[in-house]
């Protein structure tokens, strides 16, 4: 059981990691995560079949601290909004000081001139672990049930 | 209606008119021509159906299709029609079945596709009368799934509704088959997972995205930057005799400046390092012979990948003139120690929709088809190194998108 303090700071996590993301604050990303890291974003086909092909797969904040750059510098895309909407966090066990716990969530996404529209959905299954600078992300893997991206993820979700 | 097809301007195919990626006419013509008949098209891979029962359903064209492993074996493609009232009965992605069953009516298929079972063919008795059943000349073996023809080599699986289509190895040509067999030599693949996107572009973009060596070093920070792909690699184009298939040989030079490859080109950033190297944690693997990139598109439906040490296929499934499905199918091989699966794994970073140097190919499609869509009587031009169809032996042209044009004329009698 989670003591009601710590499942407040846990809130605070989430709330303020999809803040970061939908205000495209990218340099503050890797900072939510501890070093090193996991962070992967993948197809729910390629997981449920024990699969480990990934749509991003980092190991580090300096991966993290790339793919800011990366959208920031070298890829050309569209440039779009991103709106998280993140379900309470399901707390599943306490591995010592590390919380392993699972979120729902959808993305949408805006395009310049365009209607905002279903742009990833899935759910989060995290290790988050205390730090000195608080809560941290040691592991998120981002599950999408999205059969198909809709041409082409850029931000990070 | 869509007006008569208009006139090509001009003799050659360096000028591609937007009404070539727009047209619904000409993508049905294409659908028939291309990848209904004549070609072989992609279904996957052996190592996706390893067992006796193991399906997969994919498509060609616009049409479902099954790829599965016979009890005795063999593969097998079935279209996913059932011969009673035409349903898309197979709904799964992926499993293992000992035959087919349609859940409309439950008329029962074996593997290979033979039907095998129609409830109340004989019809019903009733009150000592029997009562409907099939006409009495009803004669199950005229009614299977839709057999296509299949083509298995290196552990990949091309089918085609055509049954005269020519032997898959001289579709390819000797000229670009060296360059299949490169990839493919016989080792046995190793899945490692999908990436499915869906494009809002033309799919002919997509095969000559990768007919194109102009944008790789221009476009693609990571590859100009880090000496992957640009200008000043050795490299060399090459083309079947039809000029619809094609490879792109480049083998890795200089990373930072160096000359007219980087000077002016606003992507090269000199000073850019990576926070994480392991991205690029490139190893020479013996099977490479040299080139450290060879892109191979088998067309109308495939590309093959190898940059550094990502292989993957990539298989073109349109939906209409103005879409496509892209799906990546990444592997490995069985002798891949666990160092290299992961080098495969961090190097695929680069690619698929969100790829460090393969999610802006995917942008400037969506954004060019905007463009033909919205004023299709202009063209585009394909004129770097010239206007002819040849091969090369370096990578400052547009020849191949030019020869993929010619052919395109010719099939397409435009």
């Amino acid at each position: 059981m989670l003591d009601p303090a710590r499942y407040v700071e846990l809130l605070r996590l989430y709330a303020d990691y999809a803040a970061v993301l939908d205000a495209g604050d990218w340099n503050r990303w890797p900072d939510y995560f501890t070093d090193p890291c996991s962070y992967v974003l993948q197809p729910r086909e390629n997981h449920d079949r024990g699969l480990p092909l990934a749509t991003m797969a980092f190991e580090s904040r300096g991966m993290l601290k790339d793919r800011a750059y990366g959208i920031s510098q070298t890829l050309f895309h569209d440039p779009y909004y991103q709106r998280h909407v993140v379900g309470v966090p399901r707390v599943l066990r306490l591995d010592g000081d590390d919380i392993h716990a699972e979120t729902n969530y959808a993305v949408f996404r805006t395009k310049p001139s365009e209607f905002s529209t279903v742009f990833n959905v899935g759910r989060t299954i995290d290790v988050v672990r205390p730090t000195p600078e608080g809560l941290r992300f040691a592991s998120r893997r981002i599950v999408f049930d999205s059969e198909l991206i809709p041409n082409s993820i850029i931000y990070p979700l | 209606m869509n007006a008569p097809v208009p006139e090509w301007q001009g003799e050659g195919s360096s000028r591609i008119p937007f009404w070539a990626y727009t047209r619904d006419d000409l993508y049905q013509r294409e659908l028939e021509r291309f990848f209904y008949n004549g070609h072989w098209c992609y279904v996957g891979l052996e190592a996706e159906v390893p067992n006796p029962g193991d399906f997969l359903r994919t498509a060609i064209g616009e049409r479902s299709v099954i790829l599965v492993r016979d009890k005795d074996g063999a593969l097998c493609v079935v279209e996913n029609r059932c011969a009673h009232r035409g349903m898309r009965f197979c709904r799964e992605r992926s499993g293992n079945r000992a035959d087919f069953t349609c859940p409309y009516h439950q008329w029962n298929y074996s593997l290979k596709g033979d039907l095998q079972g129609v409830p109340f063919r004989r019809g019903v008795r009733q009150d000592g009368v029997v009562q409907g059943g099939m006409p009495a000349d009803f004669n199950p073996a005229e009614h299977g799934l839709t057999k296509l023809e299949v083509a298995a080599r290196g552990g990949v699986v091309f089918a085609s509704f055509d049954p005269d289509v020519e032997p898959f190895e001289q579709f390819v040509g000797p000229e670009v088959l060296p360059w299949f067999d490169r990839l493919f030599n016989g080792r046995k693949l190793v899945l490692l997972g999908h990436s499915r996107q869906r494009i809002p572009g033309n799919w002919k973009l997509m095969q000559e995205n990768i007919k194109d060596p102009y944008h790789p070093g221009l476009l693609h920070t990571w590859f100009v930057t880090f000496g992957l792909w640009r200008a000043d690699n050795r490299a060399r184009l090459q083309m079947d005799r039809h000029h619809r298939h094609a490879a792109m040989i480049s083998t890795r030079g200089n990373a930072g400046r160096a000359g007219e490859a980087t000077s002016g080109v606003s992507s090269f950033k000199a000073a850019m390092t990576l926070n994480d190297d392991r991205f690029l944690d490139v190893v020479p693997e013996a099977w490479w012979n040299g080139p450290s990139a060879v892109m191979t598109t088998i067309f109308p439906s495939l590309i093959l990948q190898q940059q550094v040490n990502s292989v993957s296929t990539r298989h073109i499934q349109p939906r209409g003139p103005d879409s496509f499905d892209f799906v990546w199918t990444h592997f490995g091989f069985d002798d891949d120690t666990p160092e290299m699966t992961r080098r495969r794994l961090r190097q695929a970073n680069l690619f698929g929709p969100a790829g460090f140097v393969s999610a802006d190919d995917g942008e400037v499609i969506e954004s060019s088809q905007q463009s033909f869509r919205a004023d299709d009587r202009a063209s585009t031009l394909a004129e770097l190194g010239g206007r002819a169809v040849e091969d090369t032996d370096h990578m400052v042209s547009e020849t191949l998108i030019r020869g993929m044009y010619r052919y395109w004329r010719g099939v397409m009698e435009v």
